[in-house]
């Protein structure tokens, strides 16, 4: 039983976090509740499909599906994260003072919770899957024992939830007028992460093979397996050997990100111009 | 600057750089030398063979059969691989060139499932 809730806690934390953040990044903005709990709906449901398709996705483009498929839906979170980011670097003012005058954000913060909804539904589909074949394979295998291990996976959930509210409540804890530079920055290392992550599944399935030396090995000062170094590679993308591919990604992620938040940022007042 | 020429500039700067964004990962590289292909099954909780040998400084290839009832994942934090593999099938996954050194990985459903690579 211990063994299931270690293996369905250490993959539900990283969506924990997640999902944490995203809690924290629309905090005050009006009907968030449901946009984050259809996203996790959305994630569990797709999860199960996932895991019932596995056999066949996992043969399809030559041997290499799952590895396309979880590229594929990181750069899809990539691009939901890089879109909130420029949208709030437009409307976070309007949505500050929404906040500040009604107490709750209505008009300005509902368009970009489909967005973070879909990053969501993202987080949990990946982790989700995973979570499904191994419960599967547990209750497939043993007897009367399997209920004591899918009991030890439902602990692992919880815990993982715990790390989701932890996140949350500790997020919500920084000063508000730093609150949205510190989001802002979450966001972007998240999506490096992730645009990162998505280059090593493409390496695995030997479809990107430029750049592939090692470019550092801090393995022996955290290892990225562990429970720590996994945590740092969800929030900022830690890995203990990237390949130069990687790094290359990621520093173009943040570089996009920050540059587009420039350019789409809210209008600077201007002069009236003369007639 | 206008409203119009800054929309303008805006859209040809958003175009070059997604166009910079999306070249890196359809570079090749230099054309390797063939992979080393290794294989291995699972079964009952084991690897067969639970040591694996590959030379240093070539890519290799990991073929990895399921014959458990259940699925597995194939999964190693030091060779930085993870994938699931269904029952019955085989999957590939591509491990980048190593220097000498032994290299653990594991089932990660079914963690007392432990292997070796051992790289002289």
């Amino acid at each position: 039983m211990l063994a299931a809730l270690i293996i369905v806690f250490r993959e539900v934390f990283e969506a924990g976090l997640i999902v944490g953040i995203v809690m924290a990044v629309t905090a005050g903005v009006s009907g968030r509740a449901l946009w984050i709990s259809a996203g996790v709906g959305a994630g569990v449901l797709g999860a199960c499909v996932v895991a019932l398709f596995t056999g066949g996705l996992s043969q399809m483009f030559g041997g290499t599906g799952q590895e396309i498929f979880n590229a594929g839906i990181l750069g899809f979170a990539v691009v939901m994260l890089t879109w909130h980011n420029v949208w709030m670097s437009r409307h976070g003012r309007e949505l500050a003072e929404e906040l500040r005058a009604a107490g709750e954000a209505v008009v300005a913060g509902s368009k970009s919770l489909l967005a973070l909804a879909i990053v969501v539904a993202v987080a949990v589909l990946r982790e989700g899957s995973e979570v499904v074949l191994f419960l599967y394979g547990v209750a497939a295998a043993q007897g009367g024992g399997s209920w004591a291990m899918v009991a030890g996976g439902l602990a692992g959930l919880v815990l993982g939830s715990l790390v989701c509210l932890l996140t949350y409540f500790g997020l919500l804890s920084i000063p508000s007028r730093y609150l949205f530079g510190v989001t802002s920055a979450l966001i972007a290392f998240l999506a490096a992460g992730m645009a990162a992550q998505a280059i090593a599944f493409l390496e695995q399935a030997n479809i990107v093979t430029a750049l592939d030396q090692t470019v550092w090995n801090t393995s022996w000062i955290l290892k990225d397996s562990s429970f720590l170094g996994r945590a740092l590679h969800t929030l900022i993308g830690y890995v203990d050997q990237p390949t130069a591919m990687q790094v290359v990604v990621y520093a173009l992620t943040l570089a996009v990100i920050a540059t587009l938040m420039k350019l789409f940022a809210t209008p600077q007042a201007r002069r009236p111009r003369a007639a | 600057m206008s409203n119009r020429s800054g929309a303008l500039n805006r859209r040809h700067v958003l175009a070059l750089l997604l166009l910079v964004l999306a070249a890196p990962p359809f570079a090749r590289g230099a054309p390797a030398e063939d992979a080393v292909s290794l294989s291995l099954t699972i079964r009952d909780g084991k690897f067969e063979p639970a040591e694996l040998h590959a030379p240093p400084g070539r890519a290799l290839e990991i073929h990895v059969t399921n014959l458990n009832a259940v699925p597995s994942e194939f999964e190693s934090g030091d060779l930085h691989f993870e994938k699931i593999v269904p029952v019955g099938k085989e999957a590939v996954v591509r491990v980048r060139p190593q220097q000498p050194g032994r290299y653990n990985f594991f089932d990660d459903f079914h963690r007392e499932t432990q292997g070796v690579l051992v790289v002289p």
